[in-house]
C-alpha cells in the first residue's frame, strides 16, 4: 500500500492501532495510581480498576467527560459539519422531492405523493435514451483516456534524470489545470473557427464546432489537455517512493529501461491506479455541466444534450421542479451504483478500496 | 500500510546518476536503451508544446494585428503590434464590475473558507478522537452522493440566497476533498512528539492548533487557500444557476456574456457601417483580450505558488 493516494479514504481504519498502544500505557499507569491508593481495612489491597469504573459510568457523567477532553476539538469542526448538513444534507432530504409533486408554497417540504411517476415520464420520455447515450458516450470517452493519459505522462516524467528539466515539465503540464472552463471554451471556439482559427483552417470545406460527431473527441481531448499534467501529480509522488534498492536489483538481473518502467514503476502505482479507478467510476454518469452547457450550440445539441445539462433546462429554465428532480436522482443513484461496484471488485481482486 | 509516511519532497532524487557504482550493475545502455530514450524524449517534447503552444497563441495574437492572425502569419511572435482589443476590453465597464464582484468573492469566499475547513482537519486529524470516524464518513458521503441541482436550488431560494452575493460564499463554504487533504497532512507530517510535548507544556487543543501546528503548516495552507481561491475565480455555474441580477455577476459570467454577444455579431444582421470580415476581426481582437485579462492573475502568481505545489500537493495527498 505504499504511495496510495486518495488515501485517507482507504486508510481509515488503521490509526485506530497506534491509539489501542496509546491507551494500554495510559491505563496501565492508572491502575498502578489505584492500587497504591486504595488498601482494605485488613491490609490487603483492594484493586480498584478505574477504567472499568470509568466505562460503567452513567451516560451523563461520560459524556461530560468526553466534551471537557474533547471540546476543543468539538468546538473546531462545529462549523464544517454545520455546513455540511445544511449544505448537503438537507439538499439530500430535499431528494423526496422526486417522489412528490412540487407545490411552491411548500418548497423543499411539501406537495402530494407522486410515487414513480416523475420517473416513468422521464424514462417514456423521446429523451431518455438519447440524453443517456450522450452522457454515457462522452462521460466513457473521457474516463478511459483521462484515466490513461496521466499514468503514462508520470511515467515518462518519472524518466528525467535532470531535476531541472523535470520541474518544468511539470510546471508547464500543470498550468492549463487553473484556466478557467469559460476561458478553455473560447479557446476552443476560436481555435476551432471555420476558415480563420488555428486548427479549423485545416480543413476548409467544414465547420468542426457544429459537427455532432465531433462533439465528444473534441470534449475528451480538450479535457485531457487541461488535466493531464495535473492529475498525474499522484502518480508522481507514488513513483517517488520507489525504493532505488529495486532498481539496482533489477539492474543486476540485466533490466533494461522499459523492463524498469515494466517490473518497478508500474507494480509500484498500481494501488493508486485502483483508487482513483474506483473514484472515477463513481463518476460515471457526472459530465462536467459547465463545459458541456458552454460548448453546447444548436448543431451539435443532438449528441451534446446530457443528463446535467438537461437538468437545468427541465428544471431551472422549465420550472418542473419534480421531474427534474427525478432526474438528478436518478444520475446520483447510478453514479453510487458504479461506485459501489468498483469498490467492491476492487477489494475482491486487489484488496484496494475506499471503504 | 504500516510503513511510515512517504515525503515525496524529502526522498532523495531517483536519478541513475544516484545510484552508486557497482561493477556487478550494467552501466552501459544499450541500443534499446537509446531507443527508449530518444522516444521519451520526443513525446515530452511534444507534450510540453501542445500544452504551452494554444496559450502562448492568444498571448500573441492578442497583441497582433486581427488580419495576421486570420491569415495565419501570426505563429511564432507577434505580427503588426496592435493594443485595440485590450482598449475595447478595457473601456468596458461590465468587465472592471465583473472583476471586482470577482475579487471581492474570491477573497472573503477564501477566507471563509480557511476558517472553517483548517481547524477541522486537525480535529479530525487527532486520533484519540473517537467521533471523527462517523463525522468523516458523513463528510465523505457527501462526495459521492448529493441532492442534486434542483433540491440546492429551491433550498437556497428558501435560505433568501437566489440573487444574494452570499450564494458564492456559504454554500461552498467547505470542500470535503481539501478537509481530507489537510487532514492526512496534519496526521503525517506533524510529529506526535509535539503533541506530547505541548500537553506535558500546559497546551490544550486550541494552543497546541495555533501556536504549533499552524506554523508547521504554510505548505498545506497555501495549497488549500490556492484550490479555493482557483475555485471561487473560475466558478460560471453559480452565477448562471442562481443569480439574475447582472450587477452582482462575476468575471466568468460577464466573459460568458460578452463573447456570446460578440457571437451573435459575427453570425446575425449587420447594422453598423463595418463589414463582416471587419466585425469578425473586431470580435476576435476582444476575445483574445478578454481571455488575457481574465486569466492574468493566475499567470502572474503562478510562478510564484508553483514551489508550493510539489511540496504541499504531494505530502497532503500521499499516504505511505
Amino acid at each position: 500500500m505504499r504511495g496510495m493516494t486518495a488515501g485517507s479514504l482507504g486508510t481509515r481504519h488503521h490509526p485506530q492501532s497506534n491509539t489501542k498502544k496509546a491507551s494500554t500505557i495510559m491505563s496501565a499507569s492508572r491502575k498502578t495510581a489505584a492500587t497504591t491508593a486504595a488498601v482494605n481495612s485488613d491490609g490487603t489491597a483492594a484493586v480498584v480498576d478505574n477504567i472499568e469504573a470509568a466505562k460503567r459510568a452513567p451516560l451523563g457523567v461520560k459524556l461530560s467527560r468526553h466534551f471537557k477532553r474533547y471540546g476543543a476539538l468539538w468546538l473546531m469542526s462545529l462549523p464544517a459539519m454545520a455546513f455540511v448538513a445544511l449544505f448537503a444534507y438537507v439538499p439530500m432530504y430535499g431528494l423526496r422531492l422526486a417522489f412528490y409533486n412540487f407545490n411552491p408554497s411548500k418548497g423543499l417540504m411539501g406537495g402530494t405523493f407522486a410515487g414513480l411517476k416523475y420517473f416513468n415520464q422521464f424514462f417514456k420520455s423521446g429523451m431518455f435514451t438519447q440524453i443517456l447515450t450522450n452522457t454515457l458516450r462522452i462521460s466513457l470517452w473521457t474516463l478511459v483516456m483521462g484515466f490513461i493519459a496521466p499514468i503514462i505522462l508520470a511515467l515518462l516524467i518519472n524518466q528525467i534524470g535532470s531535476v531541472k528539466i523535470k520541474s518544468f515539465v511539470q510546471t508547464v503540464t500543470y498550468l492549463p489545470h487553473f484556466i478557467s472552463t469559460v476561458v478553455i471554451v473560447t479557446m476552443i471556439n476560436i481555435f476551432l473557427a471555420p476558415n480563420t482559427g488555428l486548427l479549423g483552417r485545416l480543413f476548409p470545406n467544414s465547420n468542426l464546432l457544429a459537427e455532432p460527431n465531433l462533439f465528444t473527441p473534441i470534449y475528451w481531448i480538450t479535457e485531457v489537455w487541461q488535466h493531464m499534467g495535473w492529475n498525474c501529480i499522484i502518480y508522481l509522488a507514488a513513483l517517488s517512493s520507489v525504493d532505488l534498492a529495486l532498481y539496482e536489483a533489477a539492474k543486476i538481473d540485466g533490466a533494461g529501461r522499459l523492463q524498469l518502467i515494466r517490473y518497478v514503476d508500474i507494480p509500484t502505482i498500481m494501488p493508486t491506479v485502483g483508487i482513483m479507478l474506483i473514484m472515477n467510476m463513481g463518476n460515471v454518469l457526472n459530465v462536467g455541466f459547465e463545459k458541456v452547457f458552454l460548448m453546447q450550440n444548436s448543431m451539435n445539441l443532438s449528441a451534446s444534450e446530457v443528463i446535467s445539462t438537461y437538468t437545468y433546462r427541465i428544471g431551472i429554465l422549465g420550472n418542473q421542479f419534480s421531474y427534474a428532480t427525478a432526474i438528478g436522482l436518478f444520475n446520483t443513484l447510478v453514479n453510487f451504483f458504479f461506485l459501489v461496484l468498483a469498490n467492491f471488485i476492487s477489494k475482491k481482486a486487489s484488496d484496494t478500496s475506499i471503504f | 500500510m504500516t510503513s511510515a509516511t512517504v515525503q515525496p519532497s524529502l526522498a532523495p532524487k531517483t536519478s541513475a546518476e544516484d545510484i552508486p557504482w557497482n561493477p556487478k550493475v550494467r552501466q552501459t545502455k544499450t541500443v534499446s536503451d537509446w531507443i527508449t530514450d530518444i522516444v521519451i524524449w520526443v513525446v515530452l517534447a511534444l507534450v510540453v508544446v501542445a500544452v504551452i503552444y494554444p496559450i502562448w497563441f492568444v498571448i500573441i495574437a492578442s497583441v497582433s494585428n486581427q488580419t495576421a492572425v486570420n491569415q495565419g502569419q501570426v505563429t511564432i511572435w507577434p505580427k503588426g503590434f496592435n493594443l485595440g482589443g485590450y482598449e475595447k476590453v478595457f473601456s468596458d465597464s461590465r468587465i472592471w464590475l465583473g472583476y471586482w464582484n470577482t475579487i471581492v468573492y474570491s477573497v472573503v469566499g477564501t477566507a471563509l473558507n480557511m476558517l472553517v475547513t483548517i481547524p477541522v482537519s486537525f480535529a479530525l486529524s487527532r486520533r484519540e478522537f473517537k467521533p471523527r470516524r462517523i463525522i468523516l464518513f458523513l463528510f465523505t458521503f457527501t462526495m459521492f452522493f448529493s441532492g442534486g441541482l434542483i433540491p440546492n436550488y429551491l433550498l437556497f431560494k428558501q435560505l433568501g440566497l437566489l440573487d444574494n452575493w452570499l450564494v458564492f460564499i456559504l454554500p461552498g463554504a467547505v470542500s470535503v476533498w481539501n478537509v481530507i487533504i489537510a487532514r492526512s497532512f496534519f496526521e503525517s507530517s506533524i510529529p506526535e512528539e509535539l503533541h506530547d510535548a505541548s500537553q506535558i507544556d500546559g497546551l490544550g487543543y486550541w494552543g497546541y492548533f495555533l501556536k504549533i501546528v499552524i506554523p508547521l503548516s504554510s505548505a498545506i495552507i497555501a495549497v488549500l487557500a490556492l484550490y479555493y481561491f482557483v475555485g471561487h475565480w473560475n466558478d460560471f455555474f453559480t452565477g448562471l444557476v442562481y443569480i439574475r441580477d447582472t450587477e452582482k455577476l462575476p468575471l466568468q459570467n460577464v466573459l460568458r456574456s460578452i463573447l456570446l454577444a460578440n457571437q451573435t455579431g459575427i453570425t446575425g444582421a449587420q447594422s453598423s457601417g463595418m463589414d463582416l470580415i471587419q466585425q469578425r476581426e473586431f470580435a476576435n481582437q476582444i476575445k483574445y483580450g478578454v481571455i488575457i485579462v481574465s486569466t492574468l492573475p493566475l499567470l502572474v502568481l503562478y510562478p510564484f505558488l508553483q514551489k508550493y505545489f510539489n511540496k504541499g500537493v504531494m505530502i497532503g495527498a500521499v499516504k505511505g
